[in-house]
């Protein structure tokens, strides 16, 4: 059995996962400080991918990637390198899709943080830079995971978008999900079936790792 | 040392609109919940920026509406005790008082000296959810002088605690604001507690603060209806000035003030305490129906409808100790008098 699938996907919903990590938890801490109405609309836009079909997520990016268009091209031109139908293409798919959870959670646990904490600490002369990775993200700490693994379950789980912009090329950018459906397009069901069972494990591992996480209380709120 | 506020701060459909100027002393802001001390402290702290006005502490100016001078929390040295300590939950009682400490090489040598000084060496190593309520405040408070303020800010410090802790917790903290130099300002909705422990106060009421008075002045003459209800003040009427008296509708009674009733007053208010039995011909004397008689801890609280009150009129409410209460036999009805000098007046 060729394992390079399995590789392939472990490897783009890591890497998005990173990618994810750091920008949702930058929009949420963001997005806090902006006024109501600017904070609904871009709460909006961000929450968006998480509704949409991923095929329409798919075109949208292969309107901005794609050879053919103004930004794809330029980058081609400029630095010869393909925006899309390569492995690491899926990770626009991913991260797109993947984003919402992560910043979604991020918020969740940022909302519920007791904003005394962050007063006392600048009250007592520590910076706001301090506040937030040393008392707010520690608080917050079970939450933010939650919301990693989650994005990571979804990066792993993508197939519309990715195979839009990524494509099915065996060896290259072929993922579990999309080797299933190659698979079962050709007829090979036990090919497909063996697949359907690593996917299956490497999910339900994910969700009882959340569900642990989500168990356990915040350390914030055992007061 | 000193600390002059005068703000004005719009919240919703809440105007605050404070100001006080204080020596070095402990000055208690009284209200009751929802009246604004929170917020007041809150933009002496930079938590919240007031939309006009001028904060000055000790000659520097933390906050000035017209020079557009708004200092960030960590450069106003404002010491903050929130109402739940805001202890950080993840890191122990020593990690807390470190994170306040400013100077890094000295970060050892002071944290382990609050630590003696707050009887903390045993629960360093705790985190804030394994502190008993004592120990917490006592951490919080050490956290706030690691970080060497110039002012105090104590946001009813004990209503986190059991009732039967905080006297023992006053005590303490009593010890620990006498060690310290700057100005304190103490919120709080107790009358007790600002009494025993604060030598003047302001009292606020709807989001406006009223002139500074001594502890003396509140008890003796409150000036409103609210600073009257704060100090404890349990009886109060309706009134109509009548030269140096005034006629109580609702009671249907006439009491001699033994002054002058200025012509504005339409309230009046006499503590429970100062409601005494009468021995003989006092002045202000009058029978009353006894409704109930409730005992407390050391007192006996009777409350009583004076004959002539219409029937939906407030009660008289007498506080006396259970010995005299024994010792008047209590029958159904009772003569009390009410000395003219314990007649509190408001203007409305």
């Amino acid at each position: 059995m060729d394992w390079y699938p399995l590789f392939n996907s472990l490897r783009i919903a890591a890497i998005s996962t990173v990618i994810v990590f750091f920008l949702g938890i930058a929009c949420a801490h963001w997005l806090s400080r902006l006024p109501g109405l600017v904070k609904a609309a871009l709460d909006v836009i961000l929450t968006l991918p998480l509704v949409l079909p991923p095929t329409v997520v798919g075109w949208l990016l292969l309107l901005l990637l794609s050879p053919k268009r103004p930004l794809g091209s330029w980058v081609q031109r400029a630095f010869g390198v393909r925006l899309v139908m390569t492995w690491q293409s899926a990770i626009f798919a991913t991260v797109v899709v993947a984003f919402p959870l992560m910043y979604r959670t991020a918020r969740g646990a940022f909302e519920s943080f007791d904003q005394d904490l962050a007063n006392a600490g600048r009250t007592l002369g520590r910076s706001d830079t301090w506040v937030f990775w040393r008392v707010q993200m520690p608080c917050c700490k079970r939450g933010i995971i939650a919301g990693a693994v989650l994005a990571f379950a979804r990066a792993l789980g993508e197939y519309g978008a990715t195979s839009m912009v990524a494509g099915y090329t065996p060896g290259r950018t072929a993922t579990i999900s999309t080797t299933v459906y190659q698979l079962w397009r050709t007829g090979d069901d036990a090919g497909a079936l063996r697949w359907v069972l690593v996917n299956m494990a490497i999910s339900a591992v994910f969700l009882f790792a959340i569900g642990l996480l989500e168990r356990r209380r915040e350390p914030c709120r055992c007061r | 040392m000193s600390l002059s506020v005068d703000i004005k701060k719009k919240l919703g459909n809440f105007q605050l609109q404070v100001q006080f100027e204080t020596e070095t002393e402990r000055l208690a802001l009284l209200g009751v919940s929802g009246c604004g001390k929170s917020v007041t402290l809150r933009c002496i702290a930079g938590i919240i920026k007031p939309d006009e006005g001028k904060i000055v502490l000790d000659g520097t100016i933390l906050f000035d509406s017209v020079a557009k001078v708004n200092l960030p929390p960590q450069r106003r040295r404002v010491g903050y005790l929130f109402q739940q300590y805001a202890l950080f939950p993840h890191m122990t009682a020593a990690q807390n008082i470190a994170a306040a400490v400013r100077e890094r090489t000295k970060r050892k040598e002071i944290v382990n000296r609050l630590l003696r000084r707050f009887q903390l060496e045993q629960a360093a190593g705790l985190r804030p959810g394994q502190l008993s309520g004592g120990q917490q405040q006592r951490t919080a408070l050490a956290r706030i002088l690691a970080s060497e303020p110039k002012a105090l800010l104590l946001d009813e410090p004990f209503s986190a605690l059991d009732s039967f802790l905080k006297y023992q917790l006053e005590t303490e903290l009593l010890d620990t604001l006498d060690r310290f130099s700057g100005t304190v300002l103490w919120v709080s909705h107790d009358q007790g507690e600002v009494f025993r422990n604060c030598r003047r106060v302001c009292v606020i009421e709807g989001g406006r603060s009223g002139p500074l008075q001594s502890l003396r002045e509140l008890f003796h003459a409150p000036n409103t209806e609210t600073a009257a209800r704060l100090s404890g003040c349990k009886n109060y009427a309706d009134a109509v000035p009548k030269g140096d008296k005034v006629y109580l509708p609702e009671w249907n009674l006439t009491l001699n003030c033994g002054r002058p009733v200025p012509d504005g007053v339409r309230r009046m208010g006499v503590r429970a305490h100062f409601v005494t039995p009468a021995e003989g011909q006092e002045e202000n004397t009058f029978s009353c129906l006894v409704l109930r008689a409730v005992e407390d801890v050391f007192n006996t609280i009777v409350l009583l409808r004076p004959e002539g009150a219409e029937q939906d009129a407030p009660l008289l409410r007498m506080e006396l100790e259970k010995m005299a209460w024994r010792a008047i036999q209590p029958k159904e009805r009772l003569l009390v008098s009410i000395c003219p000098r314990d007649i509190l007046l408001f203007e409305r």
